[in-house]
C-alpha cells in the first residue's frame, strides 16, 4: 500500500470533478439544452402555423361561399331586372301601338268622311249638272244616251 | 522464457515507486523487494503520472468541446461529448431525484475518466515498459487502474463525500441515529452501529476493490498470454490471443467505467435520502 498514491489520486479526483463541473458540464449541457428548446420551439411553430393555414383555408372557403351566394344574388337580381324591364318595355310598346292605330283609324275614318262629304257635294253637282244637261238636250234619244254614258263615266 | 517468467510478471506488476528505504534513503526503487520495502510513505510515480495525465486528457478534450459548445449544429467533437453527456444525464436523472448539480459532473468525470485509465489496459503490455526501460525507467505500470492505491484513493474520496453529504442533509445527529437505530429497534444499537458501519464502510472497499480486480485479472491475463511469445507457432497463437481477449476486454472496461460512475451515484443518493426503508 502506499497512501500517498491514495491521497494523490484523491487530490486529483477532486480536482477533476471540480474542473468538470465548473468549465465542462455547464457548457455541454447548456447548449444541449437550449438546441432542445429551438426545436420544441421550431415543432410548437410549425403546428401553430399548420393551424393557422387550416384556419385560413376554412375562412377562405367561407369567404368564397359568401361571395358566391352574392353573386347569385346579383346575377338573380339582374335577371329579374332585365325580365321586368323587358316586360315594361313590351306593355309599353304595346299601349303605343294601340294609341298609334287607334290614331291612324281615326284619320282613315275622319279622311273617309271627307272624301265622302266631298263626293257627295261632287255627286250633286254632277247629278244636277247632268239633270241640267238632259234638260238642255232632251230630245235626242241617242244623244241622251251618250250624254247619260258620259255622267255615268264621270261618276 | 520460462525460466524468467516469474521476472517477467514480477516486473511488470511493479509500480515506478519513488519513496523512503531504510538502507538506501529517497530514491527510486530498482527492485520489487525494494518498492515493499519501502512501505507506505512511498508514491507510485507512474500511476499518479498516468492518471493524472489521463485525467488532464479529459479535461482537455471535453473543455475544447465545452468552449466550443453551440446550440447550433454541433461538431464532431461537440456531438461526441455530448452523447456521452446525455447518457450520464439520463443515467444520473434517473438514479438520482434530489438537487445536487455536482453529482451528473462527477458521474461524467468518473466515468470518462476510469475508461480512460482501463483503456490503457489495451495498449500492448510491453511497448510503454521497454520504451521506459531503453529511456533508463526501470519500472513503468501504464494503467493506473490496476493499482489499488489508485482505485481506493477513489473510491474512499466517493466514501468522503457520501459522509459529507449524509451529514449535510441529515446532520449529525440524523447520521448516527441512522447509523445506531437501524436496521433493529434502538435498543440494539450496539448490532445497529456494527451493521451500518460495515455497510458503509464495505461501500468504499467493494467500489475500489471491484475495478481494481477486473483490471488486474485483465492486465494479468494480458501479460500470461505474452508469455507465450517465442518461436513463429506460439507467437501467432499468442498474437490471436492478445487480440481476442482486447475484443472482449473493451467491454469489460466500459462497463466497469460506467460501474464505477454508476455505483458512485447510487451511494451518494442513498446519502441523500432522508427517510430509508430497507
Amino acid at each position: 500500500m502506499s497512501w500517498v498514491t491514495m491521497i494523490g489520486q484523491s487530490i486529483a479526483f477532486f480536482i477533476f470533478v471540480w474542473f468538470c463541473w465548473k468549465f465542462i458540464w455547464p457548457f455541454l449541457i447548456g447548449a444541449m439544452r437550449e438546441r432542445q428548446q429551438t426545436i420544441a420551439d421550431g415543432l410548437e411553430a410549425a403546428s401553430k402555423a399548420q393551424r393557422d393555414l387550416e384556419h385560413a383555408e376554412a375562412r377562405a372557403e367561407e369567404i368564397l361561399n359568401e361571395a358566391r351566394a352574392e353573386a347569385r344574388g346579383i346575377v338573380d337580381d339582374a335577371r329579374g331586372q332585365a325580365a321586368q324591364m323587358i316586360d315594361n318595355a313590351r306593355s309599353d310598346a304595346e299601349s303605343e301601338r294601340e294609341r298609334i292605330l287607334k290614331a291612324a283609324q281615326a284619320d282613315v275614318a275622319q279622311e273617309v268622311n271627307r272624301a265622302k262629304e266631298s263626293l257627295r257635294g261632287e255627286v250633286a253637282d254632277l247629278a244636277v249638272m247632268g239633270a241640267e244637261r238632259i234638260l238642255e238636250a232632251s230630245i235626242d234619244r241617242e244623244r241622251h244616251d251618250a250624254l247619260l254614258d258620259r255622267v255615268a263615266a264621270e261618276l | 522464457m520460462a525460466e524468467d517468467a516469474g521476472g517477467y510478471i514480477t516486473h511488470h506488476l511493479t509500480n515506478l515507486t519513488y519513496g523512503k528505504h531504510p538502507e538506501d534513503g529517497w530514491g527510486f526503487a530498482d527492485t520489487a523487494e525494494k518498492a515493499a520495502e519501502m512501505g507506505f510513505w512511498s508514491i507510485h510515480v507512474d500511476s499518479i503520472a498516468w492518471s493524472v495525465g489521463l485525467g488532464v486528457v479529459f479535461c482537455l478534450v471535453f473543455r475544447s468541446a465545452a468552449k466550443r459548445a453551440t446550440a447550433g449544429v454541433p461538431g464532431g467533437l461537440q456531438n461526441a461529448a455530448e452523447i456521452i453527456v446525455d447518457f450520464i444525464d439520463d443515467t444520473v436523472s434517473s438514479i438520482f431525484q434530489h438537487r445536487n448539480d455536482i453529482i451528473a459532473p462527477m458521474a461524467l468525470t468518473i466515468f470518462v475518466w476510469v475508461f480512460l485509465m482501463n483503456l490503457m489496459d489495451l495498449v500492448p503490455v510491453d511497448w510503454i515498459p521497454k520504451l521506459a526501460s531503453v529511456l533508463g525507467v526501470e519500472y513503468m505500470k501504464i494503467v493506473p487502474s490496476t493499482d489499488p492505491n489508485v482505485t481506493l484513493g477513489m473510491s474512499f474520496t466517493v466514501f468522503f463525500l457520501i459522509i459529507y453529504y449524509s451529514i449535510k442533509v441529515k446532520g449529525v445527529g440524523g447520521f448516527f441515529k441512522e447509523l445506531l437505530c437501524h436496521p433493529f429497534p434502538w435498543y440494539l444499537f450496539p448490532v445497529n452501529f456494527l451493521l451500518e458501519t460495515v455497510t458503509l464502510l464495505a461501500k468504499p472497499i467493494s467500489l475500489g476493490l471491484r475495478l481494481y480486480g477486473n483490471l488486474f485479472a485483465g492486465e494479468m491475463i494480458f501479460i500470461l498470454i505474452a508469455l507465450l511469445y517465442g518461436g513463429i507457432v506460439l507467437s501467432f497463437a499468442g498474437g490471436v490471443l492478445q487480440w481476442g481477449w482486447a475484443v472482449f476486454h473493451v467491454l469489460v472496461i466500459t462497463l466497469q467505467a460506467f460501474v464505477f460512475a454508476v455505483l458512485t451515484v447510487i451511494y451518494l443518493a442513498q446519502a441523500h435520502d432522508t427517510s430509508e426503508e430497507h
